[in-house]
């Protein structure tokens, strides 16, 4: 099996082929032109043709390539050793640390079965009221930041990297520009979390072959520390990059495009990613949160519609800030209910009238004359927007949810607000409320915190 | 049969699919097994030309060689039928989940294979056929109980004529190993077992006739069953962006629905979903029947990542599950969530096949599929004159959310209810997302259809005159007109609107229903005196706040009434 090739029948793209016997569909190869050696994944047999996607990229292959079989399928080191490491996207060290051969495991293995799941119970708590109080993370939960370029979103990946508790952090980086990835390395470095890191980094100027391979080894690597009972956070950053690599194979391999040239199984890939995001029974978990920026600011755009599909939930960054509208935490009904009675209903209460102020808004721009009703809306939005959405608020959920009650207090009367009875009760502020009675003045400006 | 295995030889991999040339014969569709390393990875006959197979591996495909060895096994993708479905957790394949667990642990191993039903439980038997009896295929030969229902144990589905019992066991237990009865035909005797097998992509049909779905299906959702009904045997379908609640809604309906059986097919979604109905079920309890709701449901699950043409097969293994608790004169409602999943998969494999592509690189046979699978639900009388209905309800992922997509539109044509989720309503938080204006249902709802329309004719004026004010203003506008804008956003907001997630307001009985939406339209149609919109805003919202402490109270309890009595309050004040 060891046996080498010498005949390279075909180049094209990232693909060549040869003629070879008793190949196994997926394993690995060596490609070995003068001094240069890559690694090949065989991705098609036909017969006694065997196609191989070139890691390093097919430049300077010659005909007369040598092609050495390994008869094994991609592997990633399991060892301890592995944690402040850096590796580009097909293993090799990109730091200054030595070739870890030891402990290999398979990547890309097989699906976590539904009935070894268990329903993820607890709150990551992030410091941002945008997250905490009205889209709360959830641990095994899989989420990603939609956000167009330009945004802040690695500084925000980081952010909530630095301020999660957990035990591992895993770092993929597909098409990051090098700036990015110092940006990375540094803040671990500086927080102290470089020893509890991996990353597994594909910049832009590398071949592309290696950009697909990064989810899952960083995926592979996570999956062993959680089924050894660590709580992993996986940061992928930018997933779109990822799905670009995907067209690129795709369409060199001439799979026919289904939608804006990316392959028919795009979603297929994703989620068999996305879904490594995982609480294990007894073990530890796998929480992943991404970055998938929106060519030309398009949600409906393949990559990012996709991913919306399979993720749970989103977060939007737009204008610097995580827009309450479309931000989405599937999983926050799991949690919070368990933090305090008012968390929901101030939730939903402060979005739909942050939703009624917009509309608001853009009467307001259209040059209607505003009403009572109206001067309450943009009173709130401004505060609205001001404590609770500007990414510089760094305040617990508790803080959060007593900041809503008292924005809420300063800008409506109580039964405006459409919260139950109940609660109104117990949260609503007692010095802040306005009058009892609807009279048409307004006087909660006397309120200042 | 089992004396000459079919084989084959592997000639080319692909992704999931591989060429195998055959060296006797092979049926299209028919099961194979890739016999490579120490596996057995099962797999499925898609295509032949000349002699050559084109073969969907139903796993992952790594590993596999030219020149492997496959087996034939002359048998269509079949599900085992019997007592013991209910409660059940399986994958696309009928594989049970749970065993699988206890065999290979947190992941799913590729090429294990577990049989469906446990052979070994014995079932308590009671005859209902008599010695000599002449049965047709589908005929009751006895019952054995399965939690609540009597599973009827019939006459295999695919035996032709009528078939004369010659044997029948006593009232006794057995398990699915051992025959239960004896029937004849010409001369041909057989055993039958509890247990019989089915190909999944063929409709059982073993039913005198189909009828027109008639009898509302009470699902306990106001907007649904008030609105926008969906009937027993029924189809309907809940498309809807990410994010707009397509899965709550689902669950909601899977749990709150009143029939007897629910299956779940999450097809191609999100594996946390199914987890969670996985362990919130069995303590659910199912008000009807004072039992855990688990006794009542089946779940299919192949997740998204889990292998993509059993993804494929998932559809049918579901909807073959449902038909057969139909035939016991059962209620049955499936809900696929989601057929756009589905739909991908086929588009995968039409892709690899190299087959010209549809719209969007779906398949040219796409409709008709869709077609073919809505059409298997319907209400149905039996043989013996009882009646069962599969309803079949399927959510549709569009990409970008965008309606005029191949999935969507092919399913259009052919259901009965179009329920659809709206990105707008979701970022509103009006939940459930099902859009007042664009949805349509064409079964009858549980109130009166012409008060329906009445509100639905609010709603839709309102809706307008706030499309006017964004234009013209507030101040531009009539207070008449205004009021009508109130009266439409409280119509939406108390009632269209539904907290799934309250002990409570999750699930309102038609009862309840009934009595809320005469009050809703009484209020619609009360004539309001105003002075100015201020004072009819801040009316409405306290009559809104009433009426969603209404909904949160249990029905016809004290507190129900009294907050009734502030309703009424409130309304006799503006009136006088």
């Amino acid at each position: 099996m060891k046996k080498i090739h010498h005949r390279i029948i075909e180049i094209s793209g990232n693909v060549i082929s040869v003629d070879a016997e008793n190949i196994a569909y997926n394993t690995l190869a060596e490609v070995t032109t003068g001094d240069q050696v890559s690694l090949a994944q065989v991705i098609r047999l036909e017969g006694k043709r065997v196609y191989l996607q070139v890691f390093a990229g097919s430049r300077g292959i010659s005909t007369d390539s040598q092609v050495r079989f390994l008869g094994k399928p991609m592997q990633v080191t399991s060892s301890e050793n592995i944690l402040g490491r850096v590796f580009t996207g097909s293993g090799t060290p990109r730091d200054q640390g030595p070739h870890l051969r030891e402990s290999m495991i398979d990547i890309g293995t097989p699906s976590v079965n539904p009935a070894r799941r268990i329903i993820p119970s607890n709150m990551i708590r992030t410091g941002l009221p945008m997250i905490d109080v009205f889209n709360s993370l959830v641990e095994s939960q899989k989420l990603p930041i939609f956000s167009s370029a330009g945004e802040p979103y690695n500084e925000l990946l980081a952010r909530i990297a630095m301020q999660a508790e957990v035990d591992i952090i895993m770092i993929g980086g597909m098409g990051l520009k090098h700036d990015d990835y110092i940006f990375f390395r540094d803040t671990l470095e500086e927080k102290g979390a470089l020893t509890r890191s991996v990353m597994f980094i594909h910049t832009a100027s590398d071949p592309v072959v290696e950009c697909l391979l990064v989810p899952d080894m960083t995926l592979a690597v996570a999956e062993n520390y959680a089924v050894n009972g660590k709580r992993v956070l996986v940061l992928l950053t930018d997933m779109t990059s990822f799905c670009d690599a995907l067209k690129e194979i795709a369409i060199t391999m001439e799979q026919i495009p289904s939608n804006r040239g990316y392959p028919g199984d795009l979603y297929s890939q994703l989620a068999s990613r996305y879904e490594k995001a995982v609480d294990f029974e007894g073990a530890g978990s796998i929480t992943i949160l991404s970055v998938t920026t929106m060519p030309g600011d398009d949600v409906t755009h393949p990559v990012p519609d996709n991913t919306g599909y399979i993720t749970e939930g989103q977060f939007y960054l737009t204008n610097q800030r995580i827009d309450p509208f479309g931000s989405l935490s599937r999983l926050k009904q799991l949690v919070n209910d368990k933090t305090r009675p008012d968390h929901r209903p101030i939730m939903d209460n402060m979005i739909r009238l942050y939703a009624d102020y917009r509309e608001t808004l853009e009467k307001r721009s259209m040059g209607f004359r505003m009403n009572e009703w109206d001067q309450k809306l943009l009173r709130y939005g401004g505060l609205f927007e001001e404590r609770m959405m500007d990414l510089d608020v760094n305040i617990n959920l508790e803080e959060a949810l007593d900041q809503g009650w008292q924005t809420l207090a300063e800008c409506f009367e109580s039964s405006e607000v459409g919260l139950k009875s109940d609660l109104i009760n117990n949260y609503w502020p007692q010095n802040g409320s306005n009058s009892q009675n609807s009279d048409d003045q307004t006087n909660g400006q006397d309120q200042t915190d | 049969m089992a004396e000459e295995q079919k084989t084959g030889t592997v000639s080319g991999v692909n992704g999931n699919m591989i060429t195998v040339v055959f060296d006797t014969q092979v049926v299209q569709n028919e099961v194979a097994y890739v016999l490579t390393g120490d596996m057995r990875l099962k797999s499925e006959v898609i295509r032949v030309r000349d002699r050559v197979a084109d073969l969907q591996v139903y796993e992952q495909s790594g590993g596999i060689r030219v020149g492997d060895k496959v087996e034939f096994t002359d048998e269509l993708l079949s599900v085992q039928l019997g007592p013991g479905l209910l409660t059940k957790v399986y994958d696309g394949l009928q594989n049970p989940l749970a065993e699988l667990a206890e065999e290979s642990g947190f992941f799913l191993q590729r090429g294990l294979y577990f049989p469906p039903l446990d052979m070994e439980t014995k079932w308590e038997f009671t005859p209902t056929a008599e010695v000599g009896a002449e049965l047709r295929a589908g005929e009751t030969l006895g019952t054995v109980p399965e939690g609540i229902f009597e599973h009827r144990i019939m006459l295999p589905f695919g035996w032709s004529g009528k078939w004369r019992v010659t044997e029948i066991a006593e009232k006794k237990e057995f398990s699915l190993k051992e025959h239960v009865a004896t029937v004849e035909q010409n001369g041909e005797q057989r055993q039958v077992f509890m247990v019989q097998s089915w190909p999944v992509r063929v409709p059982i049909s073993n039913y005198s006739k189909k009828m027109l779905p008639s009898e509302t299906l009470v699902t306990q959702q106001r907007i649904v069953d008030t609105f926008f009904p969906v009937a027993k045997g029924g189809t309907f379908c809940t498309p809807g962006p990410f994010g707009a609640g397509k899965t709550v809604l689902q669950h909601a309906l899977s749990q709150f629905s009143q029939v007897d059986v629910v299956v779940v097919a999450a097809c191609g979604e999100r594996a946390g979903e199914v987890v969670e109905i996985l362990r919130e079920y069995p303590e659910l309890e199912d008000p009807r029947t004072g039992r855990s709701l688990m006794d009542r449901t089946i779940i299919i699950c192949n997740t998204s990542s889990m292998p993509v043409a059993a993804r494929e097969a998932s559809i049918y293994t579901s909807v073959t599950l449902a038909e057969y608790y139909r035939q016991m004169g059962l209620n049955v409602l499936l809900l696929a969530d989601s057929t756009s999943r589905w739909a991908q998969a086929l588009r995968e494999m039409s892709g690899r096949l190299e087959e010209i592509p549809g719209e969007e690189a779906f398949p040219a046979y796409l409709e008709s599929l869709i077609a073919g699978f809505y059409e298997r639900a319907g209400l149905v009388r039996l043989y013996d004159g009882s009646t069962g209905s599969v309803t079949i309800g399927g959510a549709v992922s569009p990409a970008g959310g965008n309606f005029e997509e191949p999935v969507t539109q092919a399913t259009l044509k052919v259901v009965g209810g179009f329920l659809g989720l709206s990105r707008d309503r979701a970022n509103a938080r009006r939940f459930p997302a099902i859009d007042p204006l664009e949805s349509w249902s064409k079964y009858p709802p549980i109130v009166e259809r012409k008060k329906v329309r009445q509100a639905s004719d609010i709603l839709r004026r309102g809706n307008e005159i706030n499309q006017m004010m964004k234009v013209v203003g507030e101040e531009g506008t009539p207070i008449s007109d205004f009021v009508v804008h109130l009266k439409g956003e409280l119509l939406d907001s108390v009632y269209l609107q539904q907290n799934t997630f309250d002990k409570v307001d999750g699930a309102t009985s038609a009862e309840r229903q009934q009595y809320c939406f005469e009050k809703i339209i009484q209020i619609l149609h009360q004539e309001f005196q105003f002075e100015n919109k201020d004072q009819a805003r801040r009316f409405f919202n306290q009559l809104r706040q009433l009426l969603i402490d209404w909904n949160y109270e249990e029905f016809e309890s004290d507190n129900f009434q009294q907050s009734e009595e502030k309703i009424n309050q409130m309304l006799n004040g503006q009136e006088s």
